[in-house]
């Protein structure tokens, strides 16, 4: 016996037994069984048809009127097995592109992979987390003999053009090593390159710093990126630090302004994107303040650690649902 | 063996015609009432593709033998514009009615084989051939 008699004659008992009792759990079994055949990919003009064939055994004095009546019936369902059969293959092709995407994903995060460099006099810590499968925020580290220098970026855009973008800002950095001592040429360069490069409707946001080993001085100019905090051990306090600057790839001629702060031991700088800040709770969206109270808490805390616990924190805060991709990038001078 | 009917499709009544001639087919080829439900399906999507898009052109309809099987194919020919970009007809959510899953990939599916050819400014021709299971 295959499938379809099988299912046939199920159909029959399961038919047989409701018309006998009329009860609610013939009903159930009922309802089971269309999962069955949903599993089976029956169609639903073969199950009007499996009806008729069933209620022809069933009921052989069955008038002709309604058998033709059955019949317009099945004629009605074509339209839905249409229609079922198409969501079976868009459900396949679904599933199929689900799973290319993760690959391109999984690529991405190798290719855009930044080790964070380990020097003495800094103490480092980044946190980036992606809200849907591809990462639209980016940061980038490069050590030198006497620098460090550091980009976060976030796309206006999300998913995958967001991500592929990403993937060319990298590369365009790569190829511009003489402006990298110098932020604000470094930013003109790029903007030129997502200018020319990248959809009109499509924004890119960065914050580009070098921060000096020898002297600890951050030297840094911003292209309409969210505000990063700058901490200063000595007054204990936590300032903004703007960096004015219109986003990439609005105009060609775009000018940046380079601008630089010095650090003492404790000092802190603290980059982030947009994801941070605009996290949405239950209460409305986070204010900066309560970032600061956040980073203050866990101040005392190597700097992966204070940047992990913020995150953590916040993903309690968001119901453990991220809108908007996540970077937070420490910076911490030692003594 | 080769018993070819046809009906040319000029406006809406023909489509009816055209599935009038295939459902009398199957049924004498001995197709059971689903198959030949979806077979006139198929012919009242490819009959209103030609209404539609080419003006005018024909159905037909011949009994087919291969290996043994039997089956019943379908011939949809017009001299209209053809089709510029048969992939993109042939996937799926393309068709204007919109996700309805009917339209060309519907009766590919609806049908065990099928064939297009088009060339633009000549004309479309597809085959369609259902098996006696
Ligand atoms: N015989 C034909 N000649 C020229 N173009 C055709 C022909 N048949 C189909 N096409 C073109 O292919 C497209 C897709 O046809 P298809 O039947 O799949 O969907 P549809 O007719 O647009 O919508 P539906 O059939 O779902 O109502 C049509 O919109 C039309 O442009
Ligand atoms: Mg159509």
């Amino acid at each position: 016996m295959n499938d379809r008699d099988f299912i046939i004659d199920r159909y029959k008992d399961l038919l047989t037994t409701y018309l006998n009792g009329k009860n609610e759990t013939a009903l159930y079994k009922g309802q089971q069984f269309s999962r069955k055949l949903i599993e089976q990919q029956i169609s639903p003009e073969d199950v009007v048809s499996h009806h008729i064939n069933v209620l022809n055994d069933l009921f052989p004095d069955m008038t002709e009127e309604m058998k033709d009546a059955f019949d317009f019936l099945l004629e009605v369902m074509i339209g839905y097995g249409f229609a079922y059969r198409e969501h079976q293959s868009l459900r396949t092709r679904q599933r199929q592109l689900e799973s290319e995407i993760e690959v391109a994903a999984s690529m991405q995060q190798t290719l855009l992979i930044s080790d964070v460099p380990t020097v003495d006099s800094l103490d480092i810590g980044v946190k980036s987390v992606p809200a849907k499968k591809m990462n639209g925020d980016y940061f980038n580290f490069v050590k030198d003999d006497k620098s460090i220098s550091v980009a976060v970026a976030d796309i206006i855009g999300k998913g995958i053009p967001a991500a592929l973008c990403m993937s060319m800002i990298k590369y365009a950095m790569d190829s511009l090593p003489e402006q990298r001592m110098q932020p604000n040429l470094l930013l003109e360069n790029l903007n030129r390159v997502v200018e020319q490069n990248v959809h009109p409707n499509m924004f890119i946001t960065m914050l580009y710093g070098l921060y000096d080993t020898d002297v600890h001085k951050f030297y840094y100019a911003g292209a309409g990126h969210e505000p990063g905090f700058f901490y200063k051990a000595a007054t204990d306090e936590f300032e903004d630090m703007f960096a004015k600057g219109l986003v990439l790839g609005v105009s060609r001629t775009t000018k940046y302004k380079e601008y630089e702060k010095q650090l003492g031991p404790g000092d802190m700088i603290i980059l982030l994107s947009d994801g941070v800040t605009e996290c949405r709770t239950s209460k409305g969206f986070i204010e900066r303040e309560e970032i600061v109270a956040l980073i203050r808490e866990n101040m005392h805390k190597p700097a992966q650690e204070i940047v992990d616990s913020v995150f953590h924190e916040l993903e309690r805060l968001q119901e453990f649902e991220l809108r908007d991709d996540f970077t937070l990038i420490i910076l911490k001078r030692m003594v | 063996m080769d018993i070819q009917s046809c009906v040319e499709v000029c406006n809406e009544w023909d489509i009816v015609s055209a599935r009038q001639l295939g459902r009398n087919m199957a049924k004498e080829l001995g197709f059971g009432n689903v198959d030949q439900a979806r077979i006139t399906t198929a012919i009242s999507e490819l009959a209103r593709n030609i209404y539609l898009y080419a003006g005018s052109g024909k159905i037909c309809l011949e009994p087919v033998e291969q290996m043994g099987r039997k089956g019943l194919r379908i011939i949809a020919v017009d001299n209209g514009p053809g089709i510029r970009d048969i992939r993109k007809v042939m996937e799926d959510g393309y068709t204007t009615s919109g996700g309805l899953g009917a339209g060309l990939p519907g009766v590919k599916r609806l049908m065990d084989e099928f064939t297009i050819d088009s060339t633009i400014d000549s004309g479309t021709e597809i085959l369609a051939t259902k098996w006696l299971r």
